[in-house]
């Protein structure tokens, strides 16, 4: 039961809603270097220069644009947009800096301001939370925090431009190798486009002493935001990596085509959160980020990957984090609460693969749809035929709150071993009515009880977030659904 | 070869001006258009079928049978039941036999043109709206010999009707196209049986579509009984449509066959309709098995339950997909779906795709499904109870079967599949 303080803390964010709609739609007066708008060779010739890359990063590029013009855009997925103009997007734009910089100190003023308003103060973070962050604006990475406090143990936590300079040898060996260039139509996009992102490496037997965070924010107009993020964690090491995300308003659609790898080597074990809070659009529909991600991670021996999303934003949400059970005894968890209001659209989910012995896989899967929104749950679970012992229990439950509103369920279960156990239960229904009349009746009005029934049904993924997050993610989803119930 | 070219072919060769020309002339356009499904069409994602297609078939070829086949797979009470008997997909009256009052049948082409008219046309076909696919439409394209059944309102059709479609490969490979549509009046009440046989040692595809509209306060029940031999494939389609609010059991028991994919449909068009779906599919060998099942409720207050139980050996691979659709407005919808699963090899698999589509908000549904093997501390208690492995095995698969089988109302026919599954496991235990 929760005290009634949080039920007023709840409440005042809902009320807070009612006048801020989306508190991330402010646009940040930074002037930007671009690129000119389209998409052609010349683009990514152009990117690769502005980041000094070196050749082999060119042709790594150039390989993937090419088999990208072969591809064609996927349209299986339970969602509808107006086709995608790919000329019609500036694929570079970073925020322009006079000189290089030599501490956050000295970072554009304007920018800082921006992060403050994000609530997530480079400065403050730096003194109590002890989270260190690197925040990509647009297509580039601002600022990282931390770095010296994680170099003391060997932890490498830049931007992926830096790696590619700095460590290139790391990067060529695991760049592409979990999502391969050509893996799909938005992965290849991303590769040949990619502008930054984060790359984090933690080495054999580390427990990385803080949460790592990146930021991301679309700021520019008519820029789609393209970042990469690599994280390698050596044998026996720990990290835990969370990720946020926001965009100002503005009324046409933006592309958002991200791509995550993640490697988890023998008894590693990464736990990635998502707390994804793209400007989902007007009442309307008018607007929002096209949120076109590919997050893949691969398990080695007895390793672990945990994948933890909150997905409240983007009009169009196309995610599946996966996890590819290799090694004996790996383990692969993924908890998602998405939400979808007015006219978003979420098909999401997650594969899990299984190929070594042992394996274990959990799926958790809240949707709650509202409004005249679609929520697709879109989940695979794939036992190999010797992935002898394999285990696997998916869940996915779906909320509705209004009747112009839909909840979906496509769950895929191929299993080839006998001796593997796989469940899957799923559930949908609304907010019982006998739910709202027990908290109407011990003086707790609607908006505040079903604010509380959806805590509770979404609780179960809530508790694998950091805390940081936790308390975020909890505003959002009430944020989110406000003006729904009724 | 060219699939397309063949089939236009023998269409030119086999169509005859009547009621239905223009239906099957427009069926087999769609059919040109839309071909022999493959895997990348997603209802056919864990079924390839185009090896099906790979050879020349012959259609509506005449046959030799004789009553004397017709003995050696009668069902129990074969004597006293309503028979109708397909052959080659051809409707055959000689072996057939309405005994019942208040059944009535005729051709189907007669059925297009005389009293029931407005039925056929309303009805007929409707199944292509949920099959966009080339097998519906082929069926469709050589709508010839199948039948039209009446059973008339407010009669209880006291004796089972049995539903026989017998291939003939005895002198080649052999398509049949079995087409029939059923019409069960108000407050009428029926009970079918559909069996399926192939003589002879050549390859054989059954690709039949039945239509069924079942009126206000009717109650339907529907079994279909699938052991044919690794040369026999299926595609099987039975589309319900529940006019009126009414109560329809059906249960599929598929124990043998090359490929064999089934395909049913509810479709809920009155408030307050009832449907149950059963089936246990049991594949060993190659053999593919694959149940693809929607209920649509288009209308609010209907109940839907499915349960679905599977058990994979040899190299065998089980496919399910169930979809549940929740139009628009369709509130207080009770929809419950569950498939359970068993391993017994290796070699076997199982592809399942449970799937929800909901846009009423005011509804129950829930899908479960599991995939696993027999328990082995099962086994080994009924080991320590001195009975042997294999049968211990046999006894714990038949108990698991035995949810599905005890939905089948009419004993005879229960227990005749109950034989056929002892006689299997026996078979395998020996």
């Amino acid at each position: 039961m929760k005290s009634e303080t949080n039920i007023m803390d709840e409440k005042l964010s809902i009320e807070q809603a009612v006048l801020s709609d989306y508190k991330y739609g402010f646009v940040t007066e930074i002037e930007a270097d671009e690129a000119p708008k389209g998409l052609d060779e010349s683009t990514i010739r152009f990117i690769s220069a502005k980041k000094n890359e070196p050749e082999w990063m060119l042709e790594w590029r150039l390989k993937a644009f090419r088999q990208w013009l072969k591809m064609e855009e996927p349209t299986w997925a339970n969602i509808n947009y107006p086709p995608i103009d790919y000329q019609d997007i500036i694929y570079y734009s970073a925020p322009k800096q006079k000189a290089k910089l030599e501490s956050l100190d000295d970072l554009d003023p304007e920018l800082r301001r921006t992060f403050e308003k994000l609530g997530i103060s480079l400065d403050e973070q730096k003194r109590i939370s002890g989270v260190a962050v690197d925040a990509v604006i647009d297509s580039v990475s601002i600022a990282t925090t931390f770095k010296e406090q994680l170099a003391e143990v060997g932890v490498i936590f830049c931007s992926i431009s830096e790696a590619i300079q700095n460590h290139p040898e790391l990067i060529k060996k695991y760049l592409g190798s979990v999502v391969p260039a050509t893996d799909n139509y938005f992965s290849a996009l991303n590769a040949a486009v990619f502008s930054d992102g984060s790359f984090c490496y933690i080495p054999k037997g580390v427990r990385c002493p803080m949460e790592l965070s990146t930021y991301f924010r679309i700021n520019a107009e008519n820029t789609g935001q393209f970042e990469r993020t690599l994280i390698v964690a050596e044998e026996g090491s720990y990290v835990s990596y969370l990720e946020g995300c926001t965009a100002p308003m503005r009324d046409e659609n933006q592309l958002h085509a991200a791509v995550v790898e993640l490697i988890a080597m023998d008894h590693a074990e990464i736990k990635y959160s998502t707390v994804q809070n793209w400007y989902p659009g007007d009442k309307d529909g008018v607007g929002g980020i096209y949120n076109f991600v590919t997050k893949r991670g691969i398990c080695h021996d007895s390793a672990k990957i945990s994948w933890t999303q909150v997905e409240t934003g983007s009009s169009i949400t196309w995610k599946y984090p996966s996890v590819i059970l290799k090694g004996d005894n790996s383990v692969g968890e993924f908890y998602s609460v998405a939400v979808t209001n007015n006219y978003q659209q979420a098909d999401t989910g997650t594969k899990m693969q299984h190929i070594g012995k042992n394996t274990k896989s959990r799926i958790v899967s809240k949707g709650i749809s509202a409004g005249f929104s679609n929520n697709s749950y879109r989940g695979l679970v794939h036992v190999n035929k010797n992935a002898t012992n394999a285990r696997n229990y998916s869940q996915c439950d779906s909320l509705l709150l209004g009747d112009k509103c839909g909840a979906h369920t496509f769950p895929y279960i191929e299993v080839k071993n006998s001796s593997s156990v796989v469940e899957h239960e799923a559930t949908t229904s609304k907010v019982g009515e006998d739910q709202i009349f027990y908290c109407n009746q011990r003086g707790i009005d609607t908006e505040t009880a079903v604010a509380l029934i959806i805590n509770g049904f979404a609780k179960e993924v809530m508790n694998q977030l950091p805390m940081e997050f936790a308390v975020e993610a909890q505003k959002l989803l009430a944020i989110s659904l406000e003006g729904s119930v009724g | 070869m060219d699939n397309i070219a063949y089939f236009k072919e023998q269409f030119d060769r086999l169509d005859s001006p009547d009621a239905l020309s223009g239906l099957r002339q427009s069926s087999m356009n769609s059919f040109s258009n839309l071909g022999i499904p493959t895997t990348r069409n997603e209802e056919w994602k864990y079924t390839r079928i185009s090896s099906l297609f790979n050879r020349e078939y012959l259609i509506n070829n005449t046959t030799a049978i004789t009553a004397a086949d017709i003995d050696t797979i009668a069902l129990p009470a074969h004597a006293t039941a309503n028979v109708i008997v397909f052959i080659n997909g051809i409707f055959s009256n000689e072996f057939s036999a309405i005994r019942s009052a208040g059944l009535s049948l005729c051709p189907l082409e007669e059925a297009a043109s005389n009293e029931y008219k407005s039925i056929v046309s309303k009805h007929l076909n409707h199944s292509s709206q949920y099959l966009k696919d080339g097998i519906n439409a082929l069926n469709t394209a050589f709508i010839h010999g199948g039948i039209f059944l009446h059973v008339h309102k407010n009669k209880v059709i006291d004796q089972p009707v049995y539903i026989y479609n017998i291939t003939d490969a005895r002198n080649g490979h052999v398509l049949s196209q079995p087409r029939s549509l059923v019409y069960v009046g108000q407050q009428a009440q029926v009970n079918f049986t559909e069996i399926y046989h192939t003589l002879g040692t050549a390859e054989s595809l059954t690709s039949q579509v039945m239509e069924m509209v079942v009126e206000q306060d009717a109650i339907v029940e529907y079994y279909k009984i699938q052991n044919e031999g690794k040369a026999a494939s299926q595609v099987s389609t039975t589309h319900i449509r529940q006019v009126g609010k009414s109560l329809v059991n059906t249960v599929t028991i598929t124990l043998d066959g090359g490929i064999v994919r089934n395909n049913l449909h509810a479709i809920m068009e009155a408030e307050h309709t009832e449907a149950h779906m059963y089936g246990l599919y049991f594949p060993d060998g190659t053999t593919h098995i694959d149940n693809h099942t929607i209920v649509d409720n288009a209308v609010p207050h209907c109940l839907s339950n499915e349960f679905y139980k599977g058990i994979m050996d040899g190299q065998s691979t089980g496919v399910f997909n169930g979809k549940i659709f929740v139009r628009k407005d369709a509130q207080k919808i009770n929809a419950f779906q569950s498939n359970k699963n068993v391993l017994l090899s290796d070699n076997a698999s199982v592809n399942t795709k449970p799937q929800l589509e909901i846009y009423a908000d005011d509804v129950k549904c829930s899908h479960g499904c599991t995939v696993g093997s027999i328990d082995e501390e099962s086994l080994f208690y009924l080991q320590s109870r001195g009975i042997p492995r294999k049968e211990a095995m046999a006894l714990l698969l038949q108990g698991y079967a035995t949810d599905i089988l005890e939905k089948i109302k009419l004993e005879p026919v229960r227990t005749y599949v109950e034989e056929l599954i002892a006689k299997r496991l026996l078979v395998e235990t020996v």
